[in-house]
């Protein structure tokens, strides 16, 4: 089973809902919390638990062999991105912006450009009890998250069954990364707050999973804040409410410190059972579908 | 004329709030620039007219044409991101997973293949309530911000500033440290950083202020919601203090924040205390530049 | 000796484009013979991506030795021009070409 946890803004509590829910779910039995916001992963901070496997990830990127090169300039006109350019007597290849097409490569008349593995990020695996975290980042200045992305979520699958429950933490937005990060999923909790700001993020969000034809939820932080335009918005399209978590200066304070929240805040404690439950209920009833 | 751009890394750390509010304070004066087009809300304060729309193109989508494909599979054996399936015993290009490199059309060997580029958005320069004028966009669902778009809105804001003699162009910039947050920052003469004093907010701080260095930009911060975690609010002081970072103000943790956006209005319209904090940042910024 | 100024016209009296990947014009002066050129880059719009080495190498081809501009390159035109061997001078953004040029005369330009 697998979750991801979606918003369309930044900032509206993905993470914290990512981290709580999981170690939540993992009082009971395994689950494996992945963050896929390979930019800013934050999850991390969250989590404390015992470092148990790195390593390094790679995209396969063109190197230049000055031997053979007639400098006949190929490699720079068949490339889409701005990553091979000739300057002057050399051929300059910019890892950042090369999205590993191959073309350059292998339509290089005199093999000079063989391609060659470039570290472009890390993973980390991280065990506390039932708790598996799982978490990639980008090492800056490399600009395409979807290929770390897609390693991470195989690294996943690869290490852990089809029953145990995994919940994707998404990056934001609306554009490639999200899609690569959601494409897979079972289900999609798209995470949001009851303000206008929310609310016209969320529509972008809702059109994105829809175009997916994924099944999905909404869950309200912040709950009290702002106004019901996110409640009308879902109720007049159907959309499930799944959970809601209420606007407290204390749970501000806790999260600014890096601690989790539902162990000490019982409303939070409520939300992450009921998600759990839904998920559950959701599962199940996937289940007899397919039998 | 001056360009002063918004950033924050971190997404939920008020950064259009606060960027509204200081277009509302300098009203005729400045011309707005929304860069931040992956969640663009300034909209929602600015009541834009969406006056002059233009569809945005960008990147590059490969298309076959059925009549001229022999269906030898060339495409499909280059394509690095298996996005030319076969449906219904045609090769077809998958927008979504297409990455616009062009290999597939030049090992094509009817040239069944075209590239053209797809219509990613729609650009406006709106009328808004301030009496002044704002450039904004609107992207597509899966398209991506790019630093192409990001330069466009900037650069069509800048030649309304200069027509209509402004003393500066106001930018809300992009998210992350990637392609769009460099271009949002390129050509700028002031940034002001917004961040959040909870572990994350200092995180990301420092991730994107290692691009505005690099650029050599002169910068200043506000901190919103700064006393909600003393302890790193004086790291982020800390932090400020060892890169030469102006600190522009502190906002306190308070709910009006939010009320103010949820009603549609700036927080200088809505709060008068918070209102103030604001104009006093505005201030710092026009003695330290000179407007 | 050949310096590359990022402009927003052609001649030594525009104002500087303090952009470097997408800059509209460079302004060529060769100290040697006097002579001013200039290049249109204003084709780089079209370029959703890596404007910065894609300017760099324009800038290799005309073999300048020193660029002066207002923000300085980004990461990956910065190591292209290094390569290159190109000096690079930053700060004057504000300025037009000929002032920007008598600014990096009296050294009071930031070395990048």
């Amino acid at each position: 089973m697998k979750i991801a946890i979606a918003s369309g803004k930044g900032g509206t509590g993905k993470t914290t809902l990512s981290t709580n829910l999981a170690s939540f779910i993992a009082e009971s039995r395994e689950c494996v919390l992945s963050d896929l916001d390979v930019e800013e992963p934050n999850s991390g901070l969250f989590i404390k638990a015992e470092l148990i496997h790195e390593e390094d990830k790679f995209k396969m990127i063109p190197e230049w062999e000055k031997s053979k090169c007639e400098l006949c300039g190929n490699c720079q006109a068949v490339c889409n991105f701005n990553a091979v350019l000739k300057m002057g007597k050399m051929i300059m290849v910019f890892p950042e912006l090369c999205h590993g097409c191959y073309a350059c490569s292998e339509l290089c008349p005199t093999d000079s450009l063989p391609m060659k593995q470039k570290k472009m990020g890390e993973l980390k695996f991280y065990k506390k009890g039932n708790l598996n975290f799982i978490e990639s980042k980008l090492i800056i200045g490399e600009e395409q998250a979807v290929p770390l992305i897609k390693q991470t979520i195989d690294y996943v699958d690869e290490k852990f069954g089809e029953d145990v429950i995994k919940i994707f933490d998404s990056p934001p937005g609306t554009s490639c990364p999200v899609i690569e990060a959601t494409k897979d999923a079972d289900f999609v909790i798209l995470v949001t707050e009851p303000t206008p700001f929310g609310l016209h993020d969320l529509k972008l969000a809702v059109e994105t999973v829809k175009q997916m034809e994924k099944p999905f939820g909404v869950v309200i932080n912040r709950h009290g804040i702002g106004n019901d335009g996110v409640e009308m918005y879902c109720r007049e399209d159907n959309i499930d409410i799944i959970a809601r978590i209420p606007n407290d200066r204390l749970i501000a304070e806790i999260y600014s410190r890096g601690e989790l929240l539902y162990s000490t805040i019982p409303s939070v404690k409520e939300a992450v059972k009921s998600i759990s439950n839904y998920v559950d209920k959701f599962n199940s009833q996937k289940k007899r579908e397919t039998k | 004329m001056k360009e002063i751009v918004v950033i924050s890394g971190k997404g939920g750390t008020g950064k259009t709030s606060i960027t509204a509010s200081l277009a509302y304070i300098g009203g005729e004066d400045l011309i707005i620039a929304d860069c931040d087009v992956d969640a663009a809300d300034m909209h929602l304060l600015m009541d834009p007219d969406f006056g002059k729309a233009e569809d945005f193109f960008s990147g590059e989508l490969s298309l076959i044409d059925q009549d001229a494909c022999i269906k030898c599979g060339k495409c499909q054996d280059v394509c690095r991101y298996d996005a030319i399936p076969i449906i219904d015993s045609q090769y077809i290009v998958d927008p979504l997973g297409c990455e616009g490199c062009g290999y597939c059309a030049r090992v094509c060997p009817t040239d069944a293949i075209t590239n053209s580029q797809p219509n990613v958005g729609k650009c406006f320069v709106s009328n808004i309530r301030t009496g002044s004028t704002m450039v904004h966009a609107r992207l597509s669902i899966g398209a991506d911000n790019s630093g192409k778009l990001v330069a466009k809105v900037k650069k069509d804001a800048k030649a309304i500033a200069e027509e209509q003699k402004k003393i500066a162009v106001l930018v809300d910039g992009s998210p992350g440290v990637g392609c769009p947050v460099v271009s949002s920052l390129s050509g700028a003469s002031f940034v002001i950083l917004v961040t959040e004093p909870t572990v994350s907010g200092l995180h990301d701080l420092r991730r994107v202020y290692e691009l505005v260095k690099k650029f050599g930009i002169k910068a200043g911060c506000i901190i919103n919601k700064a006393d909600l975690n003393k302890e790193v609010s004086d790291d982020i002081k800390i932090f400020l203090k060892e890169e030469d970072i102006v600190l522009l103000s502190e906002i306190p943790y308070n709910v009006k924040f939010t009320e103010a956006m949820t009603n549609g209005k700036t927080i200088v319209e809505y709060d008068k205390e918070l209102g103030n904090i604001i104009s006093e940042s505005w201030e710092k910024i026009k003695a330290i530049e000179g407007l | 000796m050949k310096i590359v100024f990022t402009a927003k016209g052609t001649d030594m009296d525009a104002a500087m484009d303090p952009r470097f990947g997408r800059t509209e014009y460079f302004v060529i002066y060769d100290e040697d013979t006097k002579s001013v050129e200039s290049y249109d880059n204003r084709a780089i719009e079209g370029e959703a991506h890596g404007a910065g080495p894609k300017t760099a190498q324009k800038l290799a081809e005309y073999g300048a030795e020193v660029l002066i501009t207002g923000n300085g390159p980004g990461g990956n035109a910065g190591t292209a021009l290094k390569a290159t061997g190109t000096e690079i001078y930053v700060g004057a953004g504000d300025m037009t070409v000929t002032e920007a040029y008598e600014a990096y005369k009296a050294g009071s330009l930031k070395k990048a």
